[in-house]
């Protein structure tokens, strides 16, 4: 289990701090990146981005989705390869092509969903890869247990036994893990990927006491997250990206959350949205009081023909769990739903449909397509019946529909039969929508709609929005993209901590406003 | 290989082992392409198709069946003692024995779609049951002579329908219906959905645990129409019959090409799986190779066949 062919190292690194590129003791560590494009076959990802990290701070790096901040971060820790660029770490210019490299720099990176192997115990897990061995080539227990230790000691959390099973461990433990891994690799910088997203408050607390007493060591910090307080108490600095482009680097000091804001969404995104205003009808789904424990509470809306109602809220505010639930695809525990003016129960996505629901959930992948199928057995999926003859199900039919989508829609493919997992995320995200749109909804749901998708598509699928609007849909948009849910939803609901805190109304309402609500506690 | 070999391949690559295998005996063996010979080929191969056609479905829904040897012992039981010991008219014990099949299978899918245990634990728990209620049942003791108080259980094994041994018949019926059901029904596509991603189904609404039981009923039934075959073909039923059964079937499978993780095969594939397997029995028993060294060569062959196919998909 335990791999041979990954790094060996000679386990003195770890007791001394001696080894090719840092003198004893030495605990500096400048990183610079300069004018870095990546570009993947036509799609230009980073387009001259800069990162300026300084000794011992702890800097943020912010951009909404899709701004290139994650593709940044593997650039310059070797997971992707730059097209062009330099990299300067202490002054001196560097290739960093492998995870090997970066760890070499002693740069560590803790990602977003833990890269910790649950059935293993943390001492197993911060040395995979890198087990030490006695001189009969057995494993070395002993001395990793004793290093171990000391690592965990370091962090604050020396009670718990290296022996412990990592699946034993709450996530911010498991974290804790993580972060001892780059202790091991005796790190400089660490990156941290949405550090707080899954974790309790308290844990945050230790997270932070963790990260201040690591800098006070002199261990700089590379902290993404879209948490606008959790920047502003812990980061020194703040480098800015939108569309892959570098806006700038503020000191946190001299910005206000209002300017951060505009920085990351900019003002040139406006014509990006489309949103006719169009006269709404009568009341399709409403909802009251639904709850469901640990998930969402006490949740009241309705939504109207030809109206797009949004969601804003911190990603796991509990916004997708409640369209799951309105769906049946979860249990709702209390509350009632109501299509049309009439009570329905809704136990199984099969009876949404028969309301007449279609969702476009928001992971894809795991929940939106058969990556392995072609588009046009993906299509088919919920509206088989409609192609039926008899009993046979009609190929002839669902290719001449399929076909008026993939032209309608815009999908670019080689054809209806190119398998889903060879399409571009936007490609892939308008064959959900044919596919929901084959089922003839009187209510959308659209989950992160655009997550991964580029910009040109996106704006192709908001286009799809505002047509299905002007139809006379219902439509709820759930985004975690701010500017997104303001540019196309007539309404904005804000879900903070599991609850609806408000629902903004009118021509005028401002990314300001809203983002107080969703990522500050409370509202006036 | 050129665009165009490999497209051909791709296609036609598993009859070709086929045809490559069946040439090998016939060139070695003057009576292996005989009529009688051919008809026996079938015969054979019906009993473990039809368990393999019933494992095909399960494994294309991503799961597994091990208990399809276990059915197969408990409703020859279920046919042996109705019509010798009980003396039921055989009109009667025939669709109790399928129904049993059925509701056995079924089990099988309440208990994997319901209780979400894993199918292979889920399945091995119910081999290891249903095999126990037939050593009960038998007391360990063999039925026999079941052919002497049925004809049409002797029909079932001698009889010809042009040249067709019965049991070929049912077991290519069997076949033709399969082939539609999957191919051309919705029930076909969205079994194919369950077992490509199970949860993106079912928010396409696919009734999964719907889609599971059926696919593990329809194995159940499979599994007591081969009960039946084997019955009518040995004239007597053990408590260890089909024992080792699933899997020569989950073999038949593979060799055809479905993949295990499901989502993905043919019921033709498991057609051809069947007849390699059978024919490989047949023609080594033919060229008098010791048994011993007979089960070494299938594995071997099946090895060989298993790559040749997942070569076609550059796996």
């Amino acid at each position: 289990m335990l791999c041979e062919k990954n790094v060996k190292i000679n386990h003195k690194m770890y007791t001394n701090r001696s080894k090719k590129y840092f003198r004893e003791g030495e605990k500096k560590l400048e990183v610079r990146m300069q004018s870095i494009h990546k570009s993947f076959g036509d799609v230009k990802i980073l387009k001259g981005v800069e990162l300026d990290i300084e000794n011992g701070e702890v800097h943020a790096l912010m951009g909404e989705n899709g701004a290139g901040k994650s593709t940044m971060i593997k650039v310059l820790t070797g997971v992707y390869t730059k097209d062009s660029g330099e990299i300067f770490i202490d002054g001196k210019q560097v290739e960093i092509n492998s995870i090997k490299d970066s760890e070499k720099y002693r740069i560590a990176y803790v990602h977003q969903e833990l890269n910790v192997i649950r059935q293993l115990s943390i001492c197993d897990n911060i040395f995979l890869g890198k087990e030490l061995k006695t001189k009969n080539g057995l494993l070395d227990t002993k001395k990793m247990n004793e290093i171990c230790k000391e690592k965990l000691t370091q962090l604050g959390i020396g009670y718990l036994s290296p022996e412990t099973l990592v699946g034993d461990l709450s996530i911010g433990y498991q974290q804790m893990v993580e972060i001892a891994k780059a202790l091991l690799i005796d790190a400089k910088l660490v990156i941290l990927d949405e550090p707080t997203a899954a974790l309790t408050n308290k844990e945050i607390e230790n997270l932070f006491e963790i990260i201040n007493r690591l800098k006070s060591e002199g261990v700089s910090f590379l902290y993404v997250s879209h948490r606008m307080n959790e920047i502003f108490r812990m980061c020194d600095r703040v480098t800015i990206l939108r569309d892959g482009q570098y806006i700038g680097v503020e000191r946190i000091d001299s910005i206000t959350e209002e300017k951060l804001v505009e920085m990351m969404t900019g003002k040139s995104i406006d014509n990006l949205y489309i949103k006719d205003e169009i006269p709404v009808g009568k009341i399709v789904l409403e909802v009251k009081n639904i709850s469901k424990k640990n998930e969402f509470e006490d949740i009241s809306f309705f939504v109207k023909e030809g109206e797009v109602l949004g969601f804003a809220g911190l990603m796991g505010s509990g916004r997708s769990e409640i369209m799951h639930g309105i769906f049946g695809s979860t249990r709702l525990e209390s509350g009632k739903v109501f299509i049309e003016g009439v009570e329905k129960k809704i136990n199984s996505p099969i009876e949404a449909k028969k309301c007449g629901i279609a969702f476009v959930t928001e992971d894809r992948k795991e929940e939106g397509l058969i990556l392995d199928f072609d588009i046009k057995e993906n299509f088919a999926i919920p509206s088989l019946k409609k192609f039926l003859k008899g009993v046979i199900v009609q190929e002839n039919h669902i290719s001449s529909t399929i076909d008026s989508y993939i032209k309608s829609l815009k999908i670019r493919t080689s054809g209806r039969e190119q398998k889903i997992k060879n399409l571009s995320g936007g490609n892939q995200q308008k064959v959900v929508f044919a596919k929901w749109l084959e089922t003839n909804p009187k209510i959308l749901i659209l989950d992160e709609p655009t997550r991964g998708v580029d910009v040109g598509a996106k704006k192709e699928i908001y286009e799809v929005i505002n047509e299905l609007k002007k139809q006379g849909v219902a439509i709820i948009l759930v985004s975690s993209e701010l500017a997104e849910v303001i540019g196309v939803a007539d309404r904005v609901a804000v879900i903070h901590n599991q609850k609806l805190v408000k629902i903004y109304e009118g021509k005028n309402i401002t990314q300001e406003e809203v983002l107080k609500t969703a990522f500050l506690e409370g509202v006036e | 290989m050129s665009q165009n070999i490999k497209k051909f391949y791709e296609k036609y690559g598993l009859f070709f082992i086929l045809f490559l295998i069946s040439s090998f005996f016939g060139v070695l063996n003057n009576n292996f392409f005989s009529l009688y010979n051919i008809q026996n080929i079938f015969k054979q191969s019906s009993i473990n198709g039809l368990l393999a056609f019933g494992m095909t479905f399960v494994i294309l829904i991503g799961c597994i069946d091990l208990s399809v040897g276990s059915i197969l012992a408990l409703v020859g039981y279920f046919v042996g003692i109705m019509l010798v010991t009980i003396k039921l008219p055989i009109a009667l014990v025939l669709p109790l024995g399928l129904f049993l099949g059925v509701f056995l299978g079924s089990l099988n899918g309440v208990l994997v779609a319901k209780t979400k245990l894993q199918p292979f634990i889920a399945t091995l728990v119910t081999m290891t049951i249903y095999r126990g209620i037939t050593l009960i049942v038998s007391n360990g003791l063999p039925v026999r002579n079941i052919n002497n108080v049925s004809t049409f259980m002797k029909y079932i094994n001698r009889g010809e329908i042009v040249n067709l041994p019965i049991s070929m018949v049912i077991y290519l019926g069997v076949f033709v219906v399969l082939w539609f059901l999957l191919g051309k029904t919705v029930f076909g596509k969205h079994l194919y959905a369950t077992g490509g991603n199970e949860e993106a189904a079912r928010l396409s609404t696919v009734p999964t645990n719907k889609i599971k039981i059926i696919a593990y009923s329809v194995s159940g039934f499979l599994s007591a129409l081969a009960a039946i075959l084997y019955v009518a073909r040995y004239n007597s039923i053990y408590p260890n019959a089909g024992q080792g059964a699933e899997l020569d079937a989950i073999a038949a499978v593979v060799i055809g090409g479905t993949s295990m993780s499901g989502g993905k095969g043919k019921i033709l594939g498991t057609l051809i799986g069947a007849l390699i397997i059978g024919i490989l029995n047949n023609g080594l028993n033919l060229l008098g190779v010791s048994s011993f060294y007979q089960e070494v060569i299938k594995g071997v062959v099946i090895l060989f066949a298993v790559i040749a196919d997942r070569k076609k998909l550059g796996l």
